[in-house]
């Protein structure tokens, strides 16, 4: 018998215990009728089996591969409650107009899972299954995480309300800028652009992902550089600033140490790379909440495992491992930028950092209601290849809790990086003043940016530059479900 | 030095048309509004002074623009910003804030340094005359 015949329904114990090789489904990791409970936690896979292979056996084979399966039986089950520790396959769907996937949904139980530990969760969940022979790809598309589970986490150490309460920045979104070029700069001249940034307008300039302590540059002399640019923009402006000081280095050790001498300086904020690692990335966490720091995440190398629609992770799962990890800045997308991401998928994101509760939402992506349990909020980050042009999209799709990265188009401005500031900060203003006064933006946004650069030359300028660069490709990652026409 | 705190700091001034509908903006979210005023703007002074409470069952903008032009009258030399406060369970906080008045001659700061090792600066913001 192989292993991918098509199953049958259940067996008795001792025929199901004997030694050999069984179906996946017939071990029990199949339950078409089962419900899940309320403590469950859910996974949603797409997957796609080889030829011949059963759906609802590649499904069980899902469900038995990130639980308790071996390919064979073993008798030593029995000496275990072993039906409450399989993972249970308990509903599989063809995925609309892609011949060949299908969605299937896995219930795990609670006590699989350790508290408060993404490490734990991912070896389980995306440990063995995305290499299993009978599957040509998987992808997990959500999880559900039931409040037991949610609550042994503690989440962003600062959130969106805490950030902006010590920031004193209301009602509007923050503005940032990644120094360019991102290798290369000595400390003294990388610490000028970050002043020149803060001093025009910007509230944080930002370290790159790949900005560590390379001979160019090391670290504490960036520190030192970024810091008096941030302390003499704040005091040439009276508004507080920050710099996202990258303190991602190849050992604990080192980044604790960087993170501590961020502090000393003064730092409002410290950075790390989705790189280093989920357990790193809650150490992190750890140490901001103990230390009143903003904890910035870049999702530097995301792009490998989430963009195919077909194989990986979804970056909303990412996104929802992040939040109960702890971080407070993630970047989730522009969707007008330079890099992937369709609009509706991309607001799917935002909404997973920034709902008390995110519904069910197909479009959007979201498959499961999820209850966030008052943990803290995550802002997020717009960055990559936007510019002071599309300041009415930006607003429209992302609304005013979200840091827009403008580094390019700050920095490459032809009249100067505080121009480039002055310009972005503008345009943002006046479209935040003008949304509130209940214009309608996206229609009337190119003309209200052409108001204000008729007394705002920086902005009349950036707009001449950039005012008619798009990135219009069409985005790999989409969702399967469009709108229902409905009668009219 | 023009102080850039609050939401529209880089746009001229706001008319008292503008700053209204900003507030009736406020009110439409369930926000309430409260005005308070300082002669200390430093970025780490939380706590301006109060004028009045919040307006928590207020409906009309018009109210809050009696009071600005009272707060206006009253403190012509100081900042006086509007805050709008959102107690929605999550939130419960401010919302949007912007400066409504400033004074006449604006703030200015100055940044002292004090040497520590190895080469760290200690930085303070010090109000400096105008």
């Amino acid at each position: 018998m192989t292993v991918m015949e098509k199953p049958t329904a259940k067996m008795d114990a001792k025929k199901r215990y004997s030694a050999g090789v069984l179906k996946y489904a017939q071990m029990g990791y199949w339950d078409g009728d089962y419900v899940p409970k309320a403590t469950d936690l859910q996974a949603l896979f797409r997957i796609t089996p080889q030829e011949g292979v059963d759906p609802i056996e590649a499904a069980a084979a899902v469900a038995g591969e990130s639980s308790t399966a071996t390919w064979t039986v073993v008798w030593t089950d029995r000496l275990t409650a072993c039906d409450s520790y399989r993972a249970k396959a308990f509903k599989v769907e063809p995925v609309p107009n892609q011949p060949g996937q299908y969605f299937c949904w896995v219930a795990y139980d609670l006590v699989l899972f350790e508290e408060g530990s993404i490490a734990n969760l991912t070896a389980s969940i995306i440990g063995n299954v995305f290499s299993f022979k009978p599957l040509k790809a998987a992808r997990l598309e959500d999880m559900y995480f039931p409040p037991a589970y949610v609550k042994t986490f503690k989440g962003p150490p600062t959130g969106i309300v805490v950030e902006r309460e010590r920031l004193d920045k209301f009602g509007r979104p923050l503005l940032g800028a990644t120094i360019k070029p991102k290798l290369g700069l000595s400390g003294k001249n990388y610490g000028r652009v970050v002043y020149e940034g803060l001093a025009g307008g910007l509230d944080f300039t930002k370290d790159d992902e790949n900005i560590n302590s390379q001979q160019f540059m090391h670290w504490r002399d960036r520190f030192l550089y970024c810091m008096e640019g941030v302390m003499r923009a704040t005091a040439a402006t009276g508004e507080t600033k920050g710099h996202y000081l990258n303190i991602t280095a190849g050992t604990m050790e080192e980044m604790y140490r960087r993170a501590q001498f961020a502090r000393e300086m003064g730092s409002v904020i410290v950075m790390v790379d989705l790189v280093i690692g989920w357990t790193a990335i809650q150490s992190m966490a750890e140490w901001c909440r103990a230390n009143d720091m903003i904890l910035h995440m870049h999702r530097a190398g995301h792009g490998t495992y989430t963009r195919q629609k077909n194989h990986g992770v979804s970056f909303r799962v990412i996104a929802k491992w992040l939040r109960l990890a702890g971080v407070d800045h993630l970047h989730t997308g522009t969707a007008v930028g330079k890099l992937e991401g369709d609009p509706m998928t991309v607001q799917g994101y935002y909404n997973v950092c920034r709902e008390t509760k995110n519904a069910v939402d197909l479009q959007r992506g979201l498959f499961f209601e999820q209850d966030w349990c008052d943990l803290r909020k995550v802002m997020p980050v717009a960055s990559g290849g936007i510019h002071a042009g599309q300041m009415h999209q930006l607003l429209h799709l992302f609304g005013d809790d979200v840091v827009m990265q403008f580094g390019g188009g700050t920095i490459g401005h032809p009249m100067g990086i505080q121009a480039g500031a002055i310009a972005n900060r503008v345009a943002m203003e006046t479209m935040v003043l003008a949304r509130n006064e209940g214009r309608d933006i996206m229609a009337e946004g190119p003309e209200i940016l052409r108001d204000a650069a008729k007394w705002c030359k920086p902005l009349e300028a950036a707009l001449t530059t950039w005012g008619n660069v798009t990135f219009d490709y069409a985005s790999t990652d989409t969702s399967d479900y469009v709108p229902t026409p409905v009668a009219s | 030095m023009r102080l850039t705190q609050g939401a529209f700091s880089f746009l001229p001034d706001l008319t008292d048309t503008q700053i209204s509908a900003q507030i009736e903006f406020a009110l439409a979210q369930g926000w309430a509004v409260s005005i308070e005023t300082t002669d200390d703007p430093h970025p780490r002074n939380t706590y301006w002074d109060m004028w009045g409470m919040p307006m928590f069952d207020l409906k009309d903008a018009a109210g809050v623009m009696m009071e600005l032009k009272a707060a206006r009258t009253a403190l012509p030399e100081r900042y006086i910003r509007i805050n709008a406060f959102d107690s929605t369970r999550g939130w419960e906080t401010v919302r949007l804030a912007f400066i409504a008045h400033r004074p006449p001659v604006e703030a200015r700061f100055a940044l002292d340094r004090v040497e520590a090792e190895g080469r760290v600066q200690r930085y303070a913001l010090r109000r400096v005359p105008a």
